[in-house]
C-alpha cells in the first residue's frame, strides 16, 4: 500500500499492521509492538528522510513469513526521500538519556532482522523481519 | 482518533496532569507545550496521569524524557501514574522505566 507520510495517517497504518500481524498468528502483545516499530519507521521518515515535510509517498508491503509453525511477518517500507549510509543508522547509546534518537532502538528491539539499503533512484528500504517464539 | 485532551488539577502543592488519547508524533507538539506551560508553576511534584493513555511512541517518550529534565532544573519532581500494558512495554524497550519514577496511582504519586 501507498500511504501520504503525515502523522495523523499512521494511527491508521498501525491497526492494518496489527491486523496482519495477528492474521498469521502472532500473540496480541507481539502484534502490539510490531506495530509500534512500523510506527517508528514511518515517523522516522516523515522526520529524516523527507525532513518533516507532510504528503510525501511511503510505500510498505507486509507479507506472511511464517517457517516451520512459527508465524512470521516481513515488513518493507520505502521512501523516495534522502539517502543515508545505512551504517549511520544506528541505535543510540540508552545511558545518554535525551529526547529523540529511541526508534531505531525500539525498531532492532522489537523485530529480529532490521536491514536498510539505499534504493533505486532515491529514497531507503527497510526490511524487517519477525518470527513468532514458538 | 487524533485528539489528545488534558486535564490539570491541582491538589495541595502537586499538579496532576491527566491525559487522554494517543501520544504520538502528531500530538506530541502541543502536549510538549501544555507540560511546559505547567513546568512554569513550580509545583513540588508534577504527576502525569497515564491510564487514558492506550498507545504512545518515541516522540511521546522523548517529551517526556524532556519535561522531566525541565521540571528537575527547577528543583521539582515528576511522577508517571498509571501506564496501561502497552504504555508500560514501551518504557522497558527503551530502558526508562528506571529512569523515572512510576507508580500505579496518582494518591501514591501525590504522597511520595
Amino acid at each position: 500500500m501507498r500511504i501520504s507520510g503525515d502523522p495523523h495517517q499512521l494511527a491508521a497504518v498501525r491497526i492494518q499492521v496489527q491486523t496482519f500481524a495477528r492474521d498469521v498468528g502472532f500473540a496480541d502483545s507481539d502484534c502490539v509492538h510490531i506495530a509500534l516499530a512500523v510506527d517508528e519507521a514511518l515517523a522516522n521518515v516523515i522526520e529524516h528522510s523527507y525532513g518533516g515535510r507532510c504528503g510525501e509517498p511511503i510505500d510498505i508491503e507486509l507479507a506472511d513469513a511464517g517457517h516451520k509453525g512459527r508465524a512470521g511477518i516481513q515488513i518493507k517500507v520505502r521512501d523516495y526521500g534522502r539517502q543515508v549510509d545505512p551504517g549511520v543508522i544506528r541505535s543510540r547509546e540508552l545511558e545518554n538519556v535525551r529526547p529523540g534518537g529511541l526508534g531505531v532502538h525500539i525498531i532492532r528491539s522489537v523485530m529480529d532482522e532490521v536491514d536498510y539499503t539505499p534504493a533505486d533512484g532515491a529514497g531507503m528500504v527497510l526490511v524487517m523481519k519477525k518470527l513468532s517464539r514458538s | 482518533m487524533s485528539d489528545l485532551e488534558t486535564n490539570v488539577e491541582r491538589v495541595g502543592d502537586a499538579l496532576v496532569v491527566s491525559v487522554r488519547g494517543e501520544i504520538t508524533l502528531a500530538q506530541t507538539p502541543s502536549f510538549h507545550q501544555s507540560l511546559v506551560t505547567l513546568c512554569a508553576q513550580t509545583p513540588r511534584i508534577l504527576v502525569v496521569d497515564l491510564s487514558a493513555v492506550p498507545y504512545m511512541d518515541s516522540s511521546g517518550v522523548g517529551t517526556l524524557v524532556d519535561i522531566y529534565r525541565k521540571i528537575r532544573a527547577r528543583g521539582c519532581n515528576m511522577a508517571l501514574v498509571g501506564l496501561t500494558d502497552t504504555v508500560r512495554s514501551l518504557f522497558e524497550i527503551t530502558k526508562l522505566d528506571s529512569f523515572f519514577t512510576i507508580l500505579p496511582t496518582r494518591d501514591e504519586a501525590i504522597k511520595s
